[in-house]
């Protein structure tokens, strides 16, 4: 950087304080907006995404195919002439099958952990009342590899269900309900007609409402009895050591065990979509501020240059070259971007502060939510760059015009 | 008359547009190293135009212009503006004094963007041209703390700045008083006189040409004989 030109920019910018201050403030309200709301929004997202990722399997390995099983001679003579109508598939128990062997499989890879679980419907009986249930039948020793229920316990633990095979760990807002406790007995009965007793082990509190009415973690063997469904396993869930892996190592593992296996981004597919389209109107609506503001660097040089056409031409005519002249009006909108950032950054850093203070409580939810904010780098890289594309797209043009006055033209109407 | 240090030869300026007007039409000049010249002429007249064009400010429609013995109407801007900076100084009407630099800042300008100097060396040199033309003591000022005459002076110190071998001189006493007026005549004469440099001058005061070593009238755009 010339140190001449930059002084020239510098004297042309304090020579019009209040104007510069003005422009300056647009750029320095714009940056802390930008960074302000760009960090909730990408702090709410990865809160969202990490919930998503800590809260449910990685991968999911369903007992169901992805495309329908093709007949065996459909299979034999994919090009026959004779096609067989009707053919009704053999019916054959739920579940998938051989699912030692699969869990062996997905055990040999690196970094993962699965376990098999059976789940299914029931219905809870308890003092008069009756609450339909989500069955969860897991392997006790394996729950807290699988799964975080064991970080929402709020009485008694998870490993409680491996010393009572008759235990059950219930919900926070079933037990609410139905005012149990732990240690007392409840009746769960399924639709094939099998009722078994057990004893509240553990309660859970995950703070959604729903999930912790409707959950239950019981003994593998025990819902593959209530459910007559022995040695059967309808999911394979799988905690991975990079979560991010999921999809490729999903579509390995279904193309191994045949079975339809599902990576957290597949299951989520229609929320990330949703979140990269709210990611968009949130930078068209913060760019938009900035751009506003950029018009406000703009109007100032624009201003400079139409008032400074004699010293541009006696600049010029001394032997300063066209790309000298634009470097002093670029160096203009450079220095208020950067000193708008060097003074928006810290606002926005504040406004990020006071947003994260902020907590809610929503619809289904029991507990007070504080506003996620991403404090990382990133953010404010990204609310820099912008303010500083802004401030430079917005000096570029009255620096080009700078550029281009032709001296001669200015010193005739000076002298006439 | 010394060696051509300037020399033009049938150079025109037309402005283009839907009536071409014709600024200055065939001059032929040659400008000696050390002379004091005057051009002059009504208003209207060109002789600014014809200036302009002689400083390498403007470009001619046709013609050519030799400086130093170097053709230079092939060159481009950023060249013309190289040889503006090193070897040619300029002095217009009004000032033009960039008004949020002092005086010493305003002369330091052309000296800062050659680079040739380093910023003590610089500096000292502007300050001694400030000093010969008696503005020692307003060095710090800013353009609107002195006089006009004051101001004026400032610009042929900036005009100085690089030693250039060549000042031209648009009008320069046309706003000043009398005194002032006076002062910078002396200026621009002491410049050709003791220190040989070519004083190029458009004036319309008759008193001043006359001090001149030689007087080129300007009409419509043409040399006239005196």
């Amino acid at each position: 950087m010339n140190p001449l030109l930059f002084e020239i920019a510098l004297r042309h910018l304090l020579a019009r304080k209040r104007q510069t201050l003005v422009s300056l403030l647009g750029i320095v309200l714009g940056t802390a907006f930008f960074l302000g709301i760009s960090a909730m929004m990408q702090g709410s997202e990865a809160d969202f995404v990490h919930r998503l990722i800590d809260n449910s399997p990685h991968i999911t390995v369903q007992d169901q195919f992805r495309n329908p099983q093709l007949q065996p001679v459909a299979r034999l003579y994919p090009s026959a002439l004779i096609q067989m109508h009707r053919v009704k598939p053999e019916t054959e128990t739920r579940g998938i099958r051989h699912y030692e062997q699969a869990i062996d499989y997905l055990r040999s890879i690196p970094g993962l952990t699965a376990s098999h679980m059976l789940q299914g419907e029931g219905l809870m009986t308890f003092a008069g009342k009756d609450e339909a249930l989500s069955l969860n039948g897991m392997v006790p020793k394996d729950i807290e590899s699988v799964s975080t229920i064991g970080n929402y316990m709020i009485d008694g633990s998870v490993k409680d269900l491996a010393g009572n095979p008759d235990g059950v760990i219930i919900g926070s807002e079933l037990a609410r309900i139905l005012s149990l406790e732990k240690g007392e007995s409840i009746t769960i009965s399924a639709s094939t007609g099998q009722v078994h007793t057990f004893k509240i082990v553990g309660i859970f509190h995950t703070g959604r409402s729903s999930f912790d009415q409707t959950q239950v973690f019981l003994a593998l063997k025990k819902v593959q009895a209530l459910l007559n469904r022995p040695n059967r396993a309808n999911q394979i869930v799988v905690k991975l050591d990079n979560p991010y892996a999921a999809r490729d190592l999903s579509a390995q593992i279904e193309s191994h065990l045949k079975y339809k296996s599902v990576s957290w981004q597949e299951a989520s597919e229609d929320i990330m979509s949703t979140l990269a389209l709210r990611n968009i109107i949130m930078y068209s609506v913060v760019g938009a501020v900035l751009l506003v503001a950029a018009f406000g660097i703009y109007n100032v040089i624009s201003t400079v240059v139409m008032e400074k056409q004699r010293d541009i031409a006696i600049l010029k005519s001394m032997g300063f070259h066209a790309r000298d002249v634009q470097s002093i009006f670029l160096m203009e909108g450079i220095l208020l971007g950067v000193l708008g950032c060097a003074f928006g950054l810290p606002f926005g850093t504040g406004i990020m502060f006071g947003l994260g203070q902020l907590a809610f409580k929503f619809p289904g939810t029991t507990q007070l939510t504080q506003m996620p904010i991403d404090w990382s780098w990133q953010q404010f890289a990204i609310a820099g760059s912008f303010a500083l594309i802004a401030a430079i797209g917005a000096a570029l043009l009255p620096a080009r015009k700078a550029a281009k006055v032709r001296p001669v033209d200015i010193l005739r109407g000076a002298g006439a | 008359m010394s060696e051509a240090l300037l020399r033009a030869e049938r150079l025109t300026r037309t402005l283009p547009g839907e009536v071409p007007v014709t600024l200055v039409r065939d001059i032929d000049l040659q400008v000696g190293a050390g002379e004091f010249v005057a051009i002059t002429g009504p208003s209207g007249s060109g002789k600014s135009s014809l200036l302009y064009l002689l400083g390498l400010l403007d470009r001619p429609t046709s013609g050519s212009l030799w400086l130093e013995g170097v053709e230079t109407s092939e060159f481009d801007e950023n060249r013309l503006a190289d040889i503006r900076l090193s070897r040619l100084g300029f002095v217009f009407q009004s000032n033009f004094l960039l008004p949020e630099f002092t005086a010493l800042e305003n002369v330091l300008l052309p000296i800062r963007r050659l680079g040739k100097l380093n910023e003590r060396d610089a500096i000292q040199r502007a300050r001694n041209i400030l000093a010969e033309l008696d503005l020692a003591s307003q060095c710090e000022k800013l353009p609107h703390q002195m006089s006009g005459g004051q101001n004026q002076r400032v610009a042929i110190a900036r005009a100085m700045a690089n030693d250039p071998p060549i000042i031209f001189a648009d009008e320069p006493t046309g706003n000043l008083d009398t005194v002032s007026s006076a002062n910078v005549q002396n200026i621009l004469q002491d410049l050709s006189r003791r220190k040989g440099r070519t004083v190029l001058v458009v004036t319309h005061d008759q008193s001043f040409a006359a001090k001149c070593d030689r007087i080129i009238p300007v009409v419509d755009g043409r040399i006239v004989a005196k």
